[in-house]
């Protein structure tokens, strides 16, 4: 078990296919500091990594909490999610990262499609604690499909629930209120229509987010690996549960670290060959992607066998 | 559990010149120590500091960082939208100066700062005697710096007295306040207009900051105000940790020989320094609410004080604490901060740095005080006034 493994402390039922869950240190202790829009990386045992919103409350540092849906046509992470995972049971994390941050303004507009609604969630407790102007347009198939109706009740007239079988598709606006920033979050085609229509908007103004259902090809691994220092000609195996800063460090070689959460970059440590597990709040996707460089208080391999310019 | 109390001043002129006296009664009184003569609440011990550094909730920054009281007291400046605010209003100018200032943005600096050190260093080593201050702790960051921010060369000698008197201010206000009231005007209207966008190169940290604010990431209202946060908080704290790892060096011939050997270990000498010397000495919060720590309860609205200096020399973290060691692994010091508001800065000090000492270990052999090394008082700081120095030059080194 890696230091990232979390305990599920609840697990909630909160609409048709849509489960919640309430994620805690095993210790108790505070977990990474977060900002709304931000997601974890769940890495569930069968080697899959799935991205999903932070949708609890950042002020209580003891819990995260995720909504998942379940996707039929899915490779089995959200299944694995709502049949397998239980209260009590554990898994492993990565982040949190924000690729979808709130910025600052007087005015917004939320859109929502369906479990889009997760990131959506903090930013609007957070617009309400700034006193911004905002509304919320959330659409779903059904009223039953859609998660966390009952929270965002309390916002009144701000708030326009849209189901589908009853009142049809959400209206999208043709304009952005005046100085408003618009967020969205949904499935694919809402993003593109909303897309669509905000091409001659102020740049900046629409921001939203799409989790590609992208995987790597390599899985996640749950076993030891080796670590290859080139400069030093050291060879160190990283047990599971090990940081590969620990690992290197007991081999006698330094590497500096500050906050070992992933979220100073204190520990930025060259790649040479071998596939990053990337668990930190700090690279983008194509600097994951380029795989040349990881942090090693948090991130592992995917690889047997990594090499590093250390 | 009562609170142990002590009768100090924590920015008197004998503290400020030496603290390890303080530091060492208040490591050894509690985890919490009340400070009657400001009635705060002192955390020195390393365990406590990080766990109130990290605990931005119960802790927060918004009523300022200093002793003064913002929700009672008018600040001297606007406040500064890093430093002084919390969550959600910090989010977005953090998020954006973070990805400014952070290592793979500063890449590209990297080998115009190792070739600008290469040349200051020639320079000053013309002379076998001189001020390290003056010559290279003040000189480097004040000329690469300003250059990264995107600053024009007039003016840049406004920048140390506008910090001095930015750090001096978080303390009570004692002498040291007092003396730099006079030019604070003067100071604060030309750093202010070195903020605006028409002053500041394209390209720079500074023009960066501005983009952002196009890009609607932050506000065109908040981009001086973060443009401020450069110049204040970039160049006084850079100039003390580099003279606290010359004055380290100064004093410690058998550790200058191990960077002579290995100057591979620059950066972990530079960590080292900045636990050992701690040039940000302190900070305050404010309790949000009655909050237990250390097994007592600070009181809803009252001040703490965190001793970032005493918590890096606590003993009950650090192995041989007052020794300055290449070997130790120096992870983990809160001279930088710890949590939401860690030096967001600190990747462009441990490139300063490492520049620098690359430099002179390449050239230096021995490197010896060559007079008393004279302090600078200020509130927060611990800086230094002069550090006379001789240097004896070898055979250049290769880079490590």
């Amino acid at each position: 078990m890696t230091a990232l493994d979390l305990r599920v402390r609840s697990k909630t039922r909160v609409a048709d296919g849509v489960v919640a869950l309430t994620l805690e240190h095993p210790s108790g202790g505070r977990l990474p500091d977060w900002t709304p829009g931000a997601h974890i990386d769940l890495i569930l045992p069968n080697g899959l990594t799935r991205q999903y919103s932070l949708c609890g409350d950042r002020w209580d540092p003891h819990a995260y909490r995720i909504g998942v849906l379940r996707e039929p046509d899915g490779r089995g992470g959200s299944a694995y999610v709502h049949d397998v995972l239980a209260e009590g049971g554990t898994v492993a994390i990565g982040g949190p990262r924000n690729n979808f941050p709130l910025a600052p303004s007087e005015r917004y507009l939320f859109i929502a499609g369906g479990i889009g609604i997760t990131p959506l969630l903090p930013m609007i407790h957070q617009a309400e604690l700034l006193g911004a102007d905002w509304r919320l347009l959330y659409g779903g198939r059904t009223r039953a499909s859609m998660a966390f109706t009952g929270e965002l009740a309390r916002y009144g007239e701000k708030v326009t629930f849209v189901p589908q079988d009853e009142v049809g598709l959400l209206d999208l606006p043709e304009q952005p209120p005046p100085d408003a920033k618009v967020y969205c979050c949904g499935p694919a085609g809402l993003l593109e229509a909303m897309e669509r229509r905000a091409a001659g908007w102020p740049a900046g103004t629409l921001r939203t987010e799409r989790f590609a259902a992208k995987d790597t090809g390599t899985p996640a691994r749950d076993e030891p690996f080796v670590v290859e220092l080139r400069r030093s000609g050291l060879s160190v195996t990283v047990a599971p549960g090990r940081s590969v800063l620990d690992a290197i460090n007991d081999a006698g070689i330094g590497v500096l670290s500050s906050c070992r959460q992933g979220l100073c970059g204190t520990c930025e440590t060259g790649v040479l060959e071998g596939e990053p597990d990337h668990r930190d709040a700090l690279l983008d996707d194509a600097e994951r992607a380029a795989g040349d460089c990881m942090f090693v208080c948090v991130s592992r391999s995917r690889s047997g066998r990594l090499v590093l310019d250390l | 559990m009562t609170i142990p109390a002590l009768d100090a001043d924590p920015f008197a002129p004998d503290v400020l010149e030496d603290p390890a006296p303080l530091h060492a009664a208040l490591l050894a009184a509690g985890p919490v120590v009340h400070l009657p003569r400001y009635d705060v609440y002192a955390l020195a011990r390393y365990e406590h500091v990080h766990a109130a550094l990290t605990d931005w909730q119960s802790f927060p920054s918004g009523a300022g960082v200093g002793l003064s009281d913002f929700r009672r007291e008018k600040p001297w400046r606007p406040p500064s939208l890093l430093l002084e605010a919390d969550p959600p209003r910090h989010d977005a100018p953090r998020a954006v100066l973070s990805r400014i200032l952070g290592p793979r943005a500063l890449r590209r600096l990297r080998p115009a700062w190792f070739a600008e050190a290469e040349t200051l260093v020639e320079r000053v080593l013309a002379e076998p005697e001189f001020d390290a201050v003056a010559e290279l702790a003040q000189a480097f960051p004040l000329r690469v710096f300003p250059d990264a921010v995107g600053l024009p060369p007039e003016g840049r000698e406004h920048l140390l007295p506008y910090g001095d008197h930015a750090f001096n201010a978080f303390g009570p206000p004692n002498d040291l306040v007092e003396k730099g009231r006079p030019r604070v005007a003067e100071l604060s209207a030309w750093v202010d207009s070195r903020c605006r966008r028409e002053a500041l190169a394209p390209d720079g940290f500074g023009a960066r900051i501005w983009a952002a604010a196009d890009h609607g990431d932050i506000t065109h209202a908040q981009a001086p105000l973060v443009v401020r946060s450069l110049l204040t908080a970039g160049v006084d704290t850079t100039v003390h940790g580099l003279a606290a790892a010359l004055y380290a060096f100064a004093t410690h011939p058998d550790q200058w020989r191990r960077l002579r050997e290995d100057p591979g270990l620059a950066r972990v000498a530079f960590e080292e320094a900045v636990r050992w010397q701690s040039p940000v000495q302190t900070f305050f919060r404010t309790a949000d609410r009655d909050v237990e720590t250390g097994g007592v309860v600070i009181p809803e609205g009252r001040k703490i004080l965190m001793f970032l200096g005493a918590a890096n020399r606590d003993p009950r973290r650090w192995a041989n604490p007052d020794a300055f060691d290449l070997s130790r692994d120096p992870s983990g010091h809160v001279g930088f901060g710890m949590g939401l508001h860690q030096c967001v800065g600190q990747h462009v000090a441990r490139l300063e740095a490492e520049a620098l000492l690359t430099a002179l270990a390449r050239r230096v052999e021995r490197i010896e005080l060559a007079g008393t090394p004279r302090r600078h008082h200020n509130n927060t700081l611990r800086a230094w006034e002069s550090l006379p120095v001789r240097v004896t030059l070898g055979p250049a080194r290769a880079d490590g």
